[in-house]
């Protein structure tokens, strides 16, 4: 495993939920993000994916410090920078910069490209000299593959991907060790994706970068993603190695995931189990005791209601080598395979089929 | 035939100058028939099932050619009045955002029964019963309870099943379906497209589903239409598309998507934008994206060629893009052949 750069336990953020005006009384909270852990190598890629709702955002905002955590610690090398304020706290951030999900509305439609791309060197002017900087939003948008003479255009001049590469840019500017994308390609058309996604994919090379991708979009983050980790309800509930996920899951959630996917293959719809979930995914004001996935799974059982599971790997997986040997947090946990494989299924199937 | 568009025209008046949002678009939808209209932001998808639902917003919009035959009559020579009677109980739509077509200050209730009662004459207490009977339908549980909630006090699933209802109130012969699931979570989103495919099986109606996302197509579509640029490059039976595109448009765009049964290197990427309406590129409008473009291409506009019976590409070279389709598969996506 590559060094960790970036350490995540217990992470926890719940807004708290008051009554009355004058005598302000917490009657609950809603835990949008309830003990998540995870780790992030240098180069590497996290993927988290989720349903809307399931906290991945609140952790994205998190990691880069938009949001205070009510508990839990954010480890970057070692040093906890959820404590952390001041210059030390400054410094960190220059290495975590963030690419929003909305093209549109994450760039000032005042200020021209060249001002956007250049606000980071304002608050960290250490990492270029004033001199200098215009040279290097230029060299910053020739990176990104956008025209480095459209310095002084404003962001309505641009389409909607090359205004998700103002924003990469904008991200790189301080040249950054980890980007923490938030669904940096939703917005876009299909054709333009593609684009983004490459870029996304040649810049990690070149600036050396980790990255914490966050999407709904299976198919993308699987494209993209070295390790994957699956959340429900502000916690993650099954993590390990793309392929681990994909074409061995054993949560249920995971499962229903994926066979919900619409495959771009009308022969595979024929081969396929789909999975289709009951219900709406429960507020998360009002959490299930228990495992939070019981309500909706087709496996729950009263255990799934008194006890809650934890993220490891399950007891029946625990002494067998092999893909399924990942972490997931179910009782019940068994392989199942919902994609159909590019090759003939090898021997430690041991799935339903 | 239920739905015919022939050669339709729509074009926006806008201060910046003339958008020809819709250049001449001719497809057609039989009863029981689930037809996929394929097509990125700006391709004239929407605009398209606007102007056959009659809802287009007119100052800017001008429909400038081309008839709409329901059932063989030409929708467009239809006096408003005359109009309104189709829209609703023989053809009608569901929207993609639930939320903003919703009136959020009456119950679902009364607006599942104000079809009845403005359509059918009905009473409102016979109308609330219809809405019950309704929401059973979408199976939205507790329905009888639920009758008199607003839009906001449903989630999003439930809200795009209070739409489906509400095209389905008069039992119309033809839905229109623009991007019905794009705001809706994957696991939801497949129980609203079950949801919506059944419902169409049971009643054989015809369906036009508007979307961009083309695996939500396979799953459910017996044909497509792909569109760029307010025309229609490609149509064919959904099973032809997915293996061999017959149109360079359509083959980028199935291998532009990353699969989850196959985990690429680099993803291909079509170069460039889709083209700004007000200025559309002389000769195929895709001509400055496509890797296959020739001279002939930037001047002169492709027809719609017959590459078999019921299958029609509007490129020169649709025959060497059939080829190259089935051929390499080392480069992109091409097909599994397991």
């Amino acid at each position: 495993m590559p060094e960790a750069i970036l350490e995540v336990s217990g992470l926890v953020k719940h807004y708290p939920l008051t009554r009355g005006i004058l005598f302000k009384k917490q009657i609950g909270a809603v835990k949008a993000v309830d003990g998540v852990d995870f780790h992030l190598g240098r180069g590497e890629t996290l993927g988290i994916v989720g349903e809307s709702g399931c906290g991945k955002s609140t952790v994205a905002k998190m990691l880069v410090n938009l949001e205070k955590p009510t508990a839990g610690t954010i480890k970057y090398y070692g040093e906890d920078i959820t404590r952390l304020t001041g210059k030390a706290l400054k410094a960190v951030r220059r290495n975590i910069q963030m690419v929003f999900q909305d093209p549109y509305t994450s760039l000032n439609p005042r200020m021209t490209v060249g001002d956007i791309i250049g606000e980071p060197y304002e608050i960290h002017p250490e990492v270029a000299p004033k001199g200098e900087r215009r040279r290097r939003v230029q060299d910053l948008l020739d990176v990104v593959g956008l025209n480095p003479e459209y310095i002084n255009r404003y962001p309505h001049q641009f389409s909607g991907g090359q205004r998700q590469r103002i924003g990469i840019a904008r991200g790189l500017a301080l040249r950054p060790e980890i980007i923490v994308a938030d669904e940096p390609v939703s917005a876009l058309d299909v054709s333009v994706q593609a684009q983004v996604i490459n870029l996304m994919d040649r810049l990690q090379g070149e600036f050396d970068l980790s990255y914490v991708f966050i999407a709904h979009d299976l198919s993308i983050v699987r494209h993209i993603s070295d390790r994957v980790g699956v959340m429900y309800l502000g916690r993650i509930v099954e993590t390990g190695k793309d392929a681990e996920i994909y074409d061995h899951p054993t949560h249920p959630y995971t499962q229903a995931l994926l066979s919900a996917v619409p495959v771009p293959d009308p022969e595979a719809r024929e081969h396929r189990e789909r999975i289709i979930l009951t219900g709406d995914v429960p507020s998360p004001a009002n959490i299930p005791s228990g495992c939070r996935f019981r309500t909706r799974c087709w496996k729950a059982q009263e255990r799934c209601t008194l006890e809650v599971p934890l993220l490891a790997v399950p007891a029946e997986f625990r002494l067998t080598e092999g893909p399924a040997a990942h972490d997931s947090a179910c009782h019940f946990a068994e392989e199942k395979q919902v994609v159909p494989p590019e090759e003939p299924p090898d021997d430690h199937g041991g799935g339903v089929k | 035939m239920l739905l015919e568009v022939r050669d339709l025209h729509v074009e926006f008046r806008t201060r910046d100058g003339v958008a020809k949002a819709v250049n001449g678009v001719t497809y057609s939808v039989d009863e029981g028939e689930t037809l996929a209209v394929l097509g990125e932001s700006g391709s004239g998808k929407s605009v398209t099932a606007q102007a056959v639902m009659g809802i287009l917003d007119m100052p800017p919009g001008r429909i400038t050619g081309g008839e709409i035959l329901f059932r063989g009559k030409d929708l467009l020579k239809f006096k408003e009045d005359e109009r309104r009677k189709v829209r609703g109980a023989e053809m009608a739509m569901i929207f993609q955002d639930a939320l903003s077509s919703l009136n959020p200050v009456l119950s679902v209730g009364d607006q599942l029964g104000e079809m009845f009662t403005v359509h059918r004459g009905m009473s409102r207490k016979d109308a609330r019963a219809k809405a019950i009977e309704l929401m059973d339908r979408v199976r939205i549980p507790a329905a009888g309870d639920r009758v008199r909630d607003y839009p906001h006090q449903f989630s999003g699933g439930m809200r795009q099943r209070i739409m489906i209802a509400m095209a389905l109130a008069l039992e119309p012969a033809l839905i229109i379906a623009d991007e019905p699931t794009t705001a809706l979570d994957v696991t939801v989103q497949a129980q609203v497209m079950d949801l919506l495919a059944e419902l169409q099986r049971e009643l054989d109606m015809g369906l036009i589903l508007i979307t961009h996302d083309l695996g939500v197509v396979a799953d459910v579509a017996d044909r497509i239409a792909v569109m760029y640029a307010g025309r229609i490059v490609e149509s064919a039976p959904v099973h032809d598309i997915y293996k061999a595109p017959a149109h360079p448009y359509t083959k980028g765009l199935l291998e532009s998507i990353p699969r989850l049964d196959q985990k690429g290197k680099e993803l291909y990427a079509i170069k460039g934008l889709p083209p700004n309406l007000m200025r559309i590129p002389p000769g195929c409008a895709f001509n400055p994206r496509c890797p296959m473009a020739q001279d002939v291409c930037r001047t002169d506009v492709p027809p719609l060629f017959e590459v078999d019976e019921d299958r029609r590409s509007a490129c020169f070279f649709w025959r060497e893009t059939l080829d190259a389709g089935s051929g390499e598969g080392a480069s992109a996506a091409g097909e599994p052949d397991a």
